[in-house]
């Protein structure tokens, strides 16, 4: 069937609502407004205010509540209308969700979704615009996916939902308008390993979320050049799927990562450094990076595309990976 | 501050309960200061003396199937709600057979048997995660009240207008227990508050708030039973402000610049220890031989704690990754 990135997120949150009773929604404006991004339109109508919870504008609070009604036995949802309002909820996320379980010594875990929207391309500034998905990916006892496929995007929530842990799921905002065709019955999915999008033998695009949709783009490009790039989605940033990594790059001996966040510590360095620790004696060239302009995200389109990665930065930076180790092999 | 008149002493078992509870603590804590010295317990160390009447007169209204979120100052609280003292001192040396297998130390107790969710030491990160269990007793329509304890200094932080906001919003069945001691940490309460009256303040998110006088562990007693029934009949949130005093430094590092001695030394004549200790005497409840049996059961029971530790074993270096993620399918 026909359908569409928020399409196949609302379908998540419906059968998951279904599945299992102690499931439900809460975040701001996910009832009666439908969502910022409208994932939750209808839902409010077909489960009731008590499950498709408005909250006020209070990221610590409800983050926090969500994290004590996964303690008492419930199933939440917790929406953050977006990244750049996390920070609000920070010392939730990090302090207790992440840490609750060791810091108990096993005796409290803490079965939370939380759902944000990520990442730039619609001129809101640079307040409206961050990915810090790779921030998130450095905190031990999280769980970071970053659905970049109607799959994904269907399939990822009901397997978060059994994931006994806090799991954070970053959605991309110019994602929500993709269209695809999903099988009918299109369900869970795993949750723990990365996925060639596309295979190839002379570079492996390293990328996730919206990346994927311009890696896959800029591997049209350079087909039509005779460069052949293999295309790993990551999927899922914590843990990153290490043996996906480095089996790619046994392959194609090439490697550029893909990031719309910034590079200065950032989750392209720990992907880079993985795979010098592990593949070092099978790269034909340096890995190499795109990764957002190191500056708080500009308003004007212009500035905005220039501080962003596009599908000509990706062509580019594998012409002169290439082009630097002379002949394809 | 006049509080109204101190409630009736209960009947002897019922006070003699209430003065153990109050006595054990102290002793227990008296013992943490004397093994921090000595080195056994490491890390911080925030003793609870003098706020004892706090966690003895309302953890013990509360039933087994409700909830308890403290903070970093929560040795009262644990033992108070029945948290073995064993499990807490094998915690607090970092042992393996602590009630945190160790990995939180004093400031992160955590029982799952008693329903104590920490021990957390972020002020006022514990209030979000309360109304969050209260939340779930609501959808789950079970009869569950939620405890929260915290200082006056929480009353600055966002997260806690955040959670009576919610609480009250939600009609939570929800217990805020405000420890006003009168710092946070050195910081007085006039220096970080513009209104200092807590439970007026309270009052604006229109749930029952008021004051009771925390060194009268019978004042604190009535104050959390009546709130608690109310609550458990439907009445939504309450706030308690029990003004209360720590006789100790605020952590084992603290220099106490930030007050004066004789200033101590007032708050000391409220000892809620002898406060009690003297109106049960004067009832005929108590004699020396009564108390000096009572201290030397307490003394035992400290010592039982203390041997506990001693005896307890290291977890293995290689388990140290343990418990980042769940091993099982965590909680059904």
């Amino acid at each position: 069937m026909k359908t569409t990135y928020r399409e196949a997120m609302r379908g998540a949150i419906r059968e998951a609502m279904h599945r299992d009773d102690r499931v439900f929604l809460m975040g701001e404006d996910v009832g009666h407004y439908g969502g910022c991004y409208a994932v939750s339109k209808g839902l409010l109508e077909e489960f009731g205010p008590e499950r498709i919870r408005d909250t006020p504008l209070a990221e610590s609070g409800f983050v926090g509540a969500g994290i004590g009604a996964a303690l008492g036995g419930m199933r939440p949802i917790v929406e953050i209308m977006t990244v750049n309002f996390s920070l609000l909820a920070m010392d939730q996320i990090v302090n207790n969700a992440a840490t609750l379980l060791h810091m108990s010594g096993g005796a409290f875990n803490v079965p939370l979704v939380i759902r944000m929207a990520t990442g730039g391309g619609r001129q809101v500034a640079a307040q409206h615009s961050r990915s810090l998905d790779g921030w998130y990916a450095h905190i031990p006892g999280l769980r970071i996916l970053t659905p970049a496929t109607l799959e994904d995007a269907r399939g990822m929530l009901w397997t978060a939902l059994e994931d006994p842990d806090p799991v954070i799921i970053f959605e991309h905002v110019l994602l929500y308008n993709m269209e695809g065709e999903l099988a009918e019955d299109a369900g869970p999915v795993s949750i723990d390993r990365a996925e060639v999008r596309r295979t190839g033998s002379d570079v492996s695009l390293i990328t996730f979320g919206l990346g994927v949709v311009k890696a896959m783009q800029a591997a049209d490009a350079l087909e039509e050049e005779g460069i052949s790039a293999e295309v790993l989605d990551l999927r899922t940033l914590r843990p990153l799927d290490t043996d996906a990594i480095l089996e790619t790059v046994r392959r194609t001996h090439r490697a550029v990562v893909v990031d719309e966040g910034w590079r200065s510590g950032g989750i392209s360095a720990e992907i880079s450094a993985r795979i010098t620790e592990g593949a070092f004696y099978e790269l034909d060239a340096p890995v190499s990076r795109v990764c957002g302009v190191e500056v708080p995200t500009p308003y004007p389109e212009h500035l905005e595309r220039a501080a962003l990665p596009q599908v000509e930065d990706i062509v580019h930076a594998v012409r002169t990976l290439i082009s630097g180790k002379g002949e394809l092999s | 501050m006049t509080f109204p008149p101190s409630p009736p002493l209960p009947d002897e078992s019922h006070a003699r309960a209430l003065l153990r509870s109050m006595i054990l603590i102290r002793r227990f804590e008296e013992k943490c200061a004397e093994l921090y010295t000595r080195q056994k317990i490491r890390g911080f160390l925030h003793l609870y003396i003098g706020e004892e009447a706090v966690a003895a007169g309302s953890l013990p209204v509360l039933e087994p199937r409700d909830s308890v979120v403290a903070t970093y100052r929560e040795h009262g609280q644990a033992l108070a709600r029945g948290v073995p003292a064993t499990t807490i001192m094998a915690e607090m040396y970092g042992r393996k057979e602590g009630c945190a297998r160790g990995r939180g130390g004093s400031m992160h107790i955590f029982d799952a048997e008693t329903r104590f969710y920490g021990g957390n030491a972020i002020v006022a990160g514990g209030l979000p995660l309360a109304a969050g269990l209260a939340l779930a007793a609501q959808m789950k329509g079970e009869d569950r009240v939620t405890a929260c304890y915290f200082g006056d200094g929480a009353m600055a932080e966002g997260e806690f207008h955040e959670s009576m906001n919610l609480a009250a919003l939600w009609d939570l069945p929800l217990l805020f227990c405000c420890e006003n001691n009168l710092y946070a940490m050195g910081t007085a309460l006039a220096i970080a508050h513009a209104e200092t009256d807590l439970a007026l303040r309270a009052t604006s998110y229109g749930m029952p708030a008021w004051a009771v006088d925390g060194m009268d562990v019978l004042a604190v007693e009535d104050a959390t039973r009546r709130a608690v029934q109310s609550i458990r009949a439907g009445g939504g949130p309450h706030f308690l402000e029990f003004r209360t005093y720590r006789f100790r430094p605020h952590s084992m590092f603290d220099p106490e610049l930030y007050r004066s001695r004789e200033e101590v030394s007032e708050w000391k004549k409220r000892d809620p220890i002898p406060l009690l200790a003297d109106r049960m005497r004067q009832a005929g409840m108590l004699d020396d031989d009564a108390l000096a049996a009572l201290e030397s059961e307490v003394t035992a029971e400290v010592e039982e704690a203390v041997t506990f530790a001693e005896e307890g074993s290291w977890e293995p270096v290689e388990e140290l990754t343990r418990f980042v993620h769940s091993e099982t399918g965590g909680a059904p």
